[in-house]
């Protein structure tokens, strides 16, 4: 039944001792932030004058504490970094008892530092961004409320704990890309992006009935005590649910049309939510559950496929958009494909999914921020047709932003160059095909950032008439400086190995295996095929110039791109037209055969009750007859059961 | 404290607040008999709490009176609470000071005036508090019909233009509900007046009695019909969407959020604990049929262009997974549904009441003539959403842990069950969130220019029942407290026991 001696390794198990002494700041990191949301939403106009300052002092202090907790548990041994905190029982019903807990251990702790200090600096850079929007308190509110959820989805000792969080990042995601809701398009994709993730939630539920049903617990501590006496399809079952959920929440296919719509937000949200933190949830929920998906090889190997098919899909939409902000959201939907796919590689994948997910957090929150500042400057037009000959009027930006690119396709020394190497690389190890799909879409992303380079900050100018694009505020470009120095340092985690190392004692150790060919060559095969790609890039878009206004006569390859590979136009024809159909005949239904074969029934009555009505000259007082009238009927029945 | 007759003063206080107003002079202002009204109305919240503080979690039914009423029939006038029946009571007596607040000027025009109006949510209150505390079929009967005459009156009097058709189909369906279900009274006392106590219809020694299978089938019968019409359920729950959008806000609330629930408290009390063979006979079809109320409430909701009518859709959605959880028949499932009763009552209830002050201000229900609110009423938006939030069941708002509930309950029932109504979440979202998208937000439309916000009764009115909804979201323990010790009640009645885990701890090797 166990599946545990054919893969001879050792799935960890969860197990935290006593938060003691971190106890404070562990609770403290949700709480700060969650009563900063509190303050600046409820507090209404009071709030207005310093609710921004707030907001940014929430999390920066959240970040001070996620530091402290950090350096805690670095100096104890690798064996004592799993903390954990109960704070009360959340429900408890029959067997199924809930906490209201915490876990604090290496891969929480990677993901308290990101979502606190990337998202620290996008709250900063929002100051400037929002500065002259009359809803900033607002904005920062929702804000601070996601970041509250985000870091109880990570730091969650449930999967239901990990619901309610999931469900909160997903309602800020909402809020906050419907946050200029007098735009219909901003307010359709924000209903859109929150139906979408339902969708995925019908996983998460099942999952947490099918655990429950299974373990009888949804804790992690003890579900992964139990995972290895299940029996392998309820495994690859459950296995499937929670892939489902990661589809929603990550935007992996068939799930991923909200994210391209979901650019309708203002760009800090792109950056912080779309890109750097709640879209990468997916592959946290994949990697967390890595004692459920060590016993099951089907379903990693679906996890694998679907992100493979996906990084493939956002790196193709990514080529064909003129929209800077739809390109980046291509990229993200690819990267996060990439960091799906290591998760699906097991535990030789866990540690570069991580990996990769934290240097993508890092170059992807700077591209964003950066296009943010390009679109600052242009009164906010979006379309890379319109731009140009950006890097002499926007000089900081432009300097962080190449360092982001450099980062993305995996310049030698930059963080992707670390991160996706080694997905590419344990991908071929275990699977040529899909390794060949990852590599291969390295050179896709060569060309397609290229492409966002050369269109935006290259060539001639092309703005729009009064236009005159200005370098954004220092409380915009620092943020900016910042993230890009992490683009380029990133890298250093993987010194030694220190990553792997640091988040073993949740994912586990991996055997050795040699890849089909010496890491070193791989590498140069890598960074070969994303050359291509950037001078293919070259070729076409900086030797002529940009044309002003999308080409209409263009291959299938770049309409399909286009329109995001049809997947709105799939989900239409296939389920909201027929549903809508399927809606107007359902209300004829209701309105004409059951209730009318209700009312049928009820007709004689009605005709009864209309006679009584007047008889009685009062149709108000019928009632009381009626009332009389069942009185009577049970004395009456009572007497005949009694006399018989 | 337990010597003296709580549960009937409980109920006495506001019919006797219902009296006052009838008989207070012509003259009297309507702001003055209105405060009459809400003084008692916040007097039997008072007492209510008292109760529920002075309850011992797990004691049985606490509070007890009984006092033999027609020797004949075997019929007592029996009170009693359990875990359940003091939730309910306790939903009762907190929306009805909140209800009369939200609707302060709503019955100022109507057939009777402000006084009549307050006079009949009175009495609709004793009444309830009669219902859910009965532990005698035939005073729960008693009770059960004459809730009828003061919604009836709610609705016929003050609603909108078609409120007297309305009333009226409320009515026969709830009468032909109670049609069905008198024979089943009748027959309990046949056959328990074969048994060696004689006839008798107190809940307690009904329970011992065992009718036999094919009896006890048609007693079952004759309950759930009454109480499947009362929930509403799919097929009959037309009159509901009918009823909901010719009512006042405040109406719909006493209807949905507490007297639907009788429909739910009935099967739990009267079909479970008295026929358990006919019950478990019946499951099969019974989970068929709220797993196609869920979906079938939910679709309906979504083609709903009229805000009552998608609210009250809504209702007959939830009430779907309420019966779901109840026919389930383990603990996760049934206290899903108990607390899903009491947590379906506030969220529907801050539903009814936040559209209600849009609707007023608008002079519409129809959605299509909204758009753009959020701009011009930020406030009302806000209570919008979180009231709607509460309803599509968001984590960390107390409908999330009762729908989580029966939703495992249902797996551990039968995964097919759930995977069928967990299609109910993605349905919620739609109809919630595009009702949202419709009214709020886009730019602003002729006809919500000028439109003022909330005032500071209204937002004092819904106020407590957000609160409450976000406290027992994330800490439903005083709830659940109560509610398990009943559940486990029902289950050794119904004779079931939770299944065990698949994979336990001896299985499990290192």
């Amino acid at each position: 039944m166990s599946v545990l001696a054919e893969e001879g390794h050792h799935v960890p198990v969860v197990d935290p001792g006593a938060a003691g002494s971190m106890a404070l700041p562990l609770v403290l990191v949700i709480a700060l932030p969650a009563f900063g949301a509190a303050v600046l939403l409820l507090g209404g106009r009071l709030t207005d004058r310093w609710g921004h300052l707030l907001g940014c002092l929430t999390v920066a202090a959240s970040f001070v504490c996620s530091v402290i907790l950090f350096i805690t548990i670095l100096g104890r041994d690798a064996s004592d970094r799993q903390v954990g905190l109960d704070l009360w029982t959340w429900f408890s019903t029959g067997d199924w008892k809930v906490q209201f807990g915490l876990l604090y251990d290496p891969l929480s702790a990677l993901f308290l530092l990101l979502i606190t200090g990337v998202g620290g600096l996008i709250h900063v850079y929002s100051i400037g961004y929002m500065e002259h929007d009359e809803r900033r308190r607002r904005f920062f509110g929702y804000l601070n409320l996601f970041v509250a959820a985000m870091l109880m989805l990570v730091l969650a000792s449930d999967y239901v704990g990990v619901f309610l969080g999931w469900e909160g990042v997903g309602l800020a995601s909402y809020l906050l890309i419907g946050f200029w809701q007098y735009k219909p398009t901003a307010a359709a994709a924000a209903k859109k992006a929150f139906v979408i993730n339902r969708v995925g939630d019908i996983g998460l539920s099942l999952g947490v009935g099918l655990i429950f049903a299974t373990f009888g617990t949804t804790s992690f501590a003890r579900v992964s005590e139990l995972t290895s006496g299940a029996s392998g399809g309820v495994m690859t079952a459950i296995g499937l649910l929670l892939l489902l959920a990661a589809c929603g929440k990550s935007a992996q296919f068939p799930l991923q049309t909200w994210l391209l719509d979901a650019m309708e937000g203002p760009t800090p949200v792109s950056a912080l939510i779309h890109a750097a933190t709640m879209v990468t949830a997916g592959v946290y929920l994949i990697v967390r559950s890595q004692f459920i998906f060590e016993y099951t090889s089907d379903a990693r190997l679906a996890v694998a496929v679907i992100g493979t098919i996906t990084l493939l899909m956002g790196a193709w939409i990514g080529c064909a958009k003129d929209d800077i902000k739809k390109v980046l959201a291509g990229s993200t939907m690819s990267q996060i494909g990439y960091m799906v796919l290591a998760a699906g590689l097991g535990v030789a994948g866990y540690a570069f999914a991580i990996f990769h997910l934290l240097m993508h957090g890092f170059f992807k929150a700077n591209m964003f921020l950066g296009a943010g500042s390009v679109m600052h400057g242009t009164n906010d037009d979006v379309d890379m047709r319109h731009y140009g000959a950006l890097r002499k009027a926007m000089p900081v930006t432009f300097l962080t932003f190449t360092m982001g690119y450099l980062a993305i396709i995996g310049f030698p020394g930059f963080d992707g160059f670390w991160s996706k190497d080694k997905i590419i690389e344990v991908a071929l190890t275990q699977n040529v095909w899909l390794g060949l799909c990852a590599l291969f879409g390295a050179g896709v992303t060569g060309f397609y950032m290229t492409r966002l380079m050369l269109m935006t900050f290259f060539g001639k100018s092309r703005w729009e008439d009064g236009v005159h694009p200005h370098e954004s505020p220092k409380v915009m470009t620092i943020p900016l400086m910042v993230l890009a120095a992490l683009s380029l340092l990133g890298g250093l985690l993987l010194l030694n190995d220190w990553i792997v190392d640091f988040l073993s004692p949740v994912t586990g150790v991996a055997p050795h295996e040699e890849p089909p060919l010496p890491a070193v060559v791989l590498s140069v095969i890598a960074v070969l095929v994303v050359a291509v790609g950037v001078a293919i890039a070259w070729m076409v878009f900086s030797r002529r110039d940009v044309p002003r206004t999308a080409p209409t006569k263009v291959s299938v390859f770049t309409t399909a791109g286009r329109n995001e590979l049809y997947g709105d136009a799939f989900n239409d024809a296939i389920i909201v037209g027929p549903g809508k159909r399927f809606n107007v005949g359902l209300a004829a239904f209701d309105n004409g055969f059951v209730d009318g074969g209700a009312m049928g029934t009820a007709s004689a009555f009605r005709g009864l009750s209309g006679r009584l009505r007047l008889a009685q000259n009062g149709f108000v007082r019928s009632y009381a007859l009626g009332l009389l009238g069942g009185a009577a009927l049970v004395l009456l029945a009572l007497l005949v059961v009694n006399l018989g | 404290m337990n010597n003296a007759p709580w549960l009937t003063i409980l109920l006495l206080i506001p019919i006797l607040g219902s009296v006052v107003l009838t008989f207070l002079p012509a003259r009297t202002s309507s702001s003055l008999s209105k405060q009459v009204a809400i003084g008692f109305s916040v007097v039997t919240l008072l007492l209510g709490i008292a109760l529920a503080i002075g309850y011992e979690p797990g004691g049985g039914y606490q509070y007890e009176e009984d006092v033999v009423w027609i020797k004949l029939f075997g019929a007592h006038y029996a009170l009693g609470l359990d875990g359940l029946g003091l939730a309910l009571v306790m939903l009762t007596v907190i929306l009805t000071p909140i209800v009369m607040l939200a609707s302060w000027n709503d019955g100022d025009h109507g057939a009777w005036g402000a006084k009549g109006f307050f006079a009949w949510i009175l009495a609709l209150e004793g009444l309830s508090i009669g219902v859910f505390a009965a532990t005698d079929v035939f005073l729960f009967y008693v009770f059960f019909e004459a809730t009828l005459i003061p919604v009836y009156f709610l609705v016929a009097g003050y609603g909108g233009p078609q409120r007297v058709k309305a009333a009226v189909k409320f009515l026969l369906y709830s009468l032909l509900g109670g049609l069905v279900m008198l024979a089943s009274v009748v027959g309990l006392y046949v056959e328990s007046a074969k048994t060696k106590g004689g006839p008798t219809y107190l809940v307690s020694e009904l329970s011992k009695i065992d009718f036999g299978t094919d009896v006890g089938r048609w007693m079952f019968l004759g309950f759930f019909i009454a109480f499947a019409i009362k929930a509403p359920m799919f097929p009959v729950h037309t009159w509901l969407p009918d009823t909901a959008e010719n009512a006042t806000p405040g109406t719909s609330v006493l209807l949905v959020s507490v007297l639907d629930k009788i429909g739910t408290f009935g099967m739990i009390r009267f079909c479970l604990e008295l026929f358990p063979e006919a019950s478990r006979w019946a499951t099969p079809v019974v989970v068929v049929l709220a797993i196609f109320s869920i979906l079938y409430g939910a679709m309906m909701a979504i083609g709903s262009s009229n805000i009552p009518r998608l609210i009250a859709y809504s209702s007959v959605s939830h009430f779907g997974f309420i019966v779901l959880g109840i026919f389930v028949m383990n603990s996760q499932g049934l206290s899903g549904a108990n607390l899903y009763m009491f947590n379906h009552g506030l969220s529907t209830a801050a539903l009814f009441l936040v559209s209600g002050y849009l609707i007023r201000r608008r002079g519409s229900a129809e959605i299509g003539d909204f758009g753009g609110v959020e701009k011009v009423a930020p406030v009302l938006a806000g209570l919008f959403l979180v009231s709607g939030l509460s309803a599509l069941s968001l984590p960390g708002l107390s409908p999330f842990v009762s729908e989580l509930l029966v939703m495992v309950g249902a797996f551990v029932h039968s995964p097919w069950a759930a995977s069928f109504a967990v299609l109910g979440i993605v349905l919620v979202a739609i109809y919630i969130l595009w009702m949202y998208q419709r009214i709020m937000t886009g730019p602003v439309r002729e006809g919500v220019v000028g439109m003022r916000d909330l005032n500071s009764r209204e937002i004092f009115a819904v106020a407590p029942l957000l609160l409450l909804i976000l406290v027992l979201g994330f800490f439903p323990k005083p709830l659940l407290s109560v509610i398990n010790p009943s559940v486990d009640h029902t289950m050794s009645q119904v004779g079931t026991s939770d299944p065990k885990p698949a994979v336990t701890e001896g299985e499990a090797q290192k």
